[in-house]
Parts: structure tokens; sequence; C-alpha cells
């Protein structure tokens, strides 16, 4: 028998989407996870990869690279853009051809609205936001399961998650969470092309426009340095000082919930449990508390400089380095310490 | 008539829920349960669309008896009708199993009152899974637009809707055919402030209660724990950090705080290269 461990490759545009690359080499680990069970047994486990789209055959030697044995890939007309039901429709029939154990989708917004459709129809279950997987024994089960774990309620608890009776064992991760693997330009695997039968009536909607979102530039999951701003700045204008540190920083501008639900900045630009996972080389967290919810998002970036009033703020507890002392006093002095700085060196 | 139905459902405020220190359990006393925000603005672009085009808001939701009280709230907010789908024989569900209960329900709605259009929020900040909008709309074969910030259109006459809907990179202008479903976030629609007719008759709402066997039978297999193929295995809390090195700016005075934070950045060469200040 055949193990399969699954990766959507998510695409845009013939553009893959990182989180794919990030999920691969997680499939890798897992089906080594179960290297003892195999001896026994004498199945294999495979690492594949799931591509849909139009023109996206270079992507399928793409995900090969990362990881992938084997690719599956739906090249036609109707996948140009993302559409949940084709998309669905897709999945669900592959998955029903192979029966993969596992299948991971990265929680970006398509791969959200794409899961959870997938997993519904093929009524099995499917845990979000998994921020560790693991292959292990559970409840007495006969071989191992996927581990699932994710943050709940806010991030205050962390459950683990199984799907003891039904396949595939579906789970999402959020960009970020997990490091790319290397690519190995001489990894050798196979392209399958699939034809999949999409009727008209099976195009139960349709994109009449797309609108360039000047908004949706803010890449905060892929960015080095993030300055971050949260209730401490005291109003909207707060921003501009974040900001301008951020460009001179060559950073992006984030904030914690609060902010964006008082309305000072944009959704895009919240980091946290219910916003984005970050982890740059430098985060730089302003007038933020640091409450759960903004910490799971943000806790394993490489360097964090805290700057707080409250000395028992608790995002003391995670940060690098932390500053007690007035946000307008101190980032004004980082600004121009770092202009000088910038200077000397020119 | 336009009838909107809106999938809601109450949840704990996370923002206020706290972990005991001593114990490492869950405070749950005192921690009031609230509309789920994305839903709430939800029941706003509903009842919107609903004085323009003139109908019908009805709100649904699964949950325990207290769960009155949301519905209160949207029947406050301008909705017509609530229905509160409660029995204890639902209790664990998880994704799978909440959608076939809300979907079975609607259909039954659907066959009486026709609906256009289906709201949910993006998801609800209890579990953030985003799941059960979309299970909901697979179920019923709906065409599903989810992270819809912007209702543009809604077309009686042709029967159908356009949709902006957020993406990663850009918008989406989806047009999709009645009935058709969708997660919104919030900025789908303000909320407005209760008008006193409705602020009156939501202080005596009493919604419908529905339960397991009526006015839905539903199969015994499909819901609650056993309908559930995902199950908690363990539970725990988040590992706990201790964070480094404290400067108090009162103490060195800010330039020099900020002169030490700085030279540590730039101690660490991958930083430094990133700032562009590598010698």
């Amino acid at each position: 028998m055949t193990r399969r461990f699954w990766v959507f490759i998510e695409q845009e545009d013939g553009k893959a989407h990182p989180v794919a690359w990030e999920l691969l080499g997680v499939a890798r680990r897992l089906a080594g996870e179960v290297k003892d069970e195999l001896t026994k047994s004498g199945d294999t486990a495979v690492v594949e990869g799931i591509l849909v789209g139009q023109d996206v055959e270079a992507l399928a030697q793409e995900a090969i690279r990362y990881g992938a044995d084997r690719v599956y890939l739906v090249d036609a007309p109707p996948f140009k853009h993302y559409l949940n039901k084709p998309y669905t429709s897709a999945l669900t029939t592959l998955v029903k051809k192979y029966s993969p154990e596992v299948f991971l989708v990265g929680a970006s917004t398509l791969g959200r609205d794409l899961a959870g459709s997938v997993a519904t129809s093929l009524r099995t279950g499917l845990t979000a936001d998994c921020t560790q997987l693991d292959m292990g024994v559970a409840r007495d089960s006969v071989k191992k399961l996927l581990l699932a774990t994710r943050p709940a309620f806010g991030g205050n608890v962390i459950a683990t998650i199984i799907c003891k009776n039904h396949q595939p064992q579906m789970a999402t991760v959020r960009p970020r969470v997990f490091n790319a693997p290397q690519p190995d330009p001489n990894a050798k695997g196979e392209v399958l092309r699939e034809e999949i039968e999409i009727t008209p009536e099976m195009v139960n909607a349709q994109i009449v426009e797309f609108i360039t979102n000047a908004d949706s530039s803010v890449k905060l999951e892929y960015a080095d340095v993030i300055v971050s701003g949260g209730r401490g700045l005291g109003g909207p204008k707060g921003f501009e000082l974040i900001k301008e540190l951020a460009d001179e920083l060559g950073g992006v501008v984030g904030s914690s919930r609060g902010c964006v639900d008082a309305g000072w900045i944009k959704y895009d630009h919240q980091i946290g449990q219910t916003g984005k996972t970050v982890r740059p080389k430098l985060y730089i967290a302003a007038g933020i508390s640091g409450a759960i919810q903004h910490k799971v998002g943000m806790q394993d970036s490489d360097f964090i400089l805290a700057i707080n009033r409250d000395p028992h703020a608790p995002i003391f507890d995670i940060a690098t380095l932390g500053i007690v002392g007035d946000l307008y006093e101190v980032i004004p002095a980082l600004i121009k310490q770092v202009r000088a700085m910038k200077e000397t060196r020119k | 008539m336009f009838h909107a139905l809106v999938g809601i459902k109450q949840v704990p405020d996370t923002t206020s829920i706290r972990i005991d220190p001593e114990t490492n359990n869950l405070i749950r006393e005192g921690v009031p349960t609230i509309l789920n925000p994305y839903d709430a603005h939800a029941v706003a672009a509903a009842v919107e669309w609903k004085r323009k085009l003139g109908g019908k808001v009805t709100i649904i939701t699964m949950g325990p008896p207290a769960a009155v009280s949301a519905l209160r709230e949207c029947v406050e907010m301008g909705a017509d009708r609530g229905i509160l789908v409660s029995d204890r024989r639902f209790s664990g569900a998880d994704t799978l199993a909440t959608s076939y209960v809300l979907a079975e329900a609607i259909r039954h709605i659907h066959s009486l009152e026709p609906i256009q259009m289906i709201f949910f929020g993006k998801q609800a900040i209890d579990g953030d899974t985003a799941q059960v909008g979309p299970g909901v709309a697979v179920r019923l074969d709906l065409p599903l637009v989810t992270y819809a910030v912007n209702i543009r259109e809604v077309n009686m006459q042709d029967g159908f809707a356009l949709v902006e809907r957020r993406t990663e990179s850009r918008n989406e202008v989806v047009k999709a055919g009645f009935p058709l479903l969708l997660t919104c976030e919030k900025d789908i629609a303000q909320i407005p402030y209760a008008s006193l007719p409705d602020l009156v008759k939501s202080l005596r709402y009493e919604p419908e209660m529905w339960t397991a066997d009526t006015p839905v039978t539903y199969d015994a297999a499909q819901i609650g724990l056993k309908g559930s193929p995902t199950m908690v295995f363990k539970t725990g809390t988040p590992e706990k950090h201790s964070g480094g090195e404290v400067i108090k700016s009162a103490e060195v005075g800010v330039e020099t705080a900020v002169k030490m934070a700085l030279d540590k950045i730039l101690s660490i060469e991958s930083l430094a290269s990133v700032l562009g200040a590598q010698k």
C-alpha cells in the first residue's frame, strides 16, 4: 500500500504561493515519521503535490525540487482563475481516486475557501490554522494519525486534534508557520496529468472584474523587518510615526488587533491569531501590550524589540530586547540614530 | 420579496478570556458571551439590503438555550425572525456536523420561503476555522463568495448578486445567481444604531426553538460528537517564554537606551545586512 501525504500547490497567475513549499517540507517530515511502520507493513510513503490551474506545468517541476515525489497536474482553461466549485470538484475527484492519508492546504484566503469545501464534500475532518503537525499513535489507533495542533480561544489554549476514522486527515497551515525546505535542483519526480470534467452548470459563479488593491501590497508574512503599533499609539496618527520608522528600516507596518478594531488601520496589517502569522528577522512592537492573541502571530520572529511604557507588559516576556519608555520619545530617537548610521556608512 | 438568511454564532469574548496562572486552566467564569463580531456585520448587511429592497431577514443559530440573547441582538439590529436550533444531541459538534445541522435547517426554511442570499461572518472568533460557511454552501450546492467586503448589486429581476471579495493580492467582483452564500468581512456593512421599535421588539422577542426532531428530523449519525470526524486528543497551554534584557529609558536616558538597542541589533550579522549596515 502507498501512504500518500498530499500538499495542495496553491498558485495564482502561474505564481506559486510560498506556503506550498513550506507544506511540502512538512509533508516530507510527516512521511518520515511513519518510517517505522513502513518496515513492518511493507508499505511505502510518498509526498505528492496537487496542482490546479492553466499553463502551470513549470510549477510542477518546482514542486518536485521542493520535495514532491509526484505531482498530479490539472491544467485546463476552466482553472485559469480560482473558483470554488470547479477547484473543489477537481480536488474531491482526485482524493476519491487516490485516497491520500493526509492532505495539507495553506491557510491563505484561497486555501481556507477551498479546504473547507473539499473536506465537507468528502465528509472528512479538517483542522484549521495548525501550528504544529506530527504523526503519532493516539487513542489506540492502529496506525499513526496526524496530530494537528492549533491555538484555540484566542490563543489561550493549545489543542491537538485528531481525525481517527476518516480520510484524508486534512489540515490547513498559515503561511510562515513553517520554514520552506531548501530546493534541490537535481530532485527527480513524476508529473501525472489528470483530466477533470467541468460542465457549464459547475461554473456557478464568475469573476467579472479584478480590482488592484493598493493595500494588498502589504506582504507582512514574508517581510524581513516589521514595525508594529498597538493601542499605546493613542490614535490613528501614531501610525505615521510607525510608517516613518518602517520606511527607514526598509520594513512594513504591522498592527495589533486593538488598532484594527478601533479603525486606526486596515485589517491587512493585523498580526496575530485572527490576523497574519509573521516571522521576520526584526520585529519592533511599539505600544503593544502583548496579548496572547498577538503573541501567537509573531513570537517566532528572530529578534523582537519591544517598546512600552508599562514595565509589566506581557510583550516583554517574549522580547529579545525591551525598552521601557514612551514610544513617542524612543521611536523618533531610533529614526534619528538609524539615519545617522546610514549617513556615516555612505 | 427579498429574503436574506444569516447564520450566526454566540461566542465567548476571547479578548477577556484569562488563564489561571496557578492551575493553567481556562477561566470561564465571568467571561461574557457576545454575538460573533463578523456575524454582526453580516446581519447589518442583510438588514441594509432588506431596507433597500423590501423583504425579510431570518437569523439562524445552533447553540445552547443561552444563545437566545444573540438572536435578540440581531432583532435589535433589524432582523425579523430568529431560529435557535438547540438540542443536547448536537453538543460536541465539529464544523462538519455543524454545517449539516445548519444546511438542513436552511433547506427547510427555503422550501417554505425561498431565500436569495445567505450570509455568514467570515469566521467565529472562538474557533477561527472559517469552515462552516463553505461547508453549508457545499451541502446545499450554492455559489460561495468568501471574504465579501462589498455588495455592489442585488438584482431581484434577473436573480443574481454582484459581490466584491478580498483575496490576498487583489479584490474580485463575483457574479453569482440566487441563492448564493457569502462569508463576510467587517467592511461589508456598518453596525446600525437600533431603531426604537426594533429595540422594543428585541427585548421581548422569543425566537423559535427547533430541535433534532422537529421541524427537521436529523440523522443521528451526522450530528453531535458522533457526526464529527475530528476530536480533541489533548489540550494544553501555550509554552511560556522568558524575556530578554530590558532597558529602562528613564534610568539611562532615551538616546542611550536607543543606542544600546541599535548596537545589539546591529551586532547580529543577519540583521545588520538586512538593515543595509554591513561594513
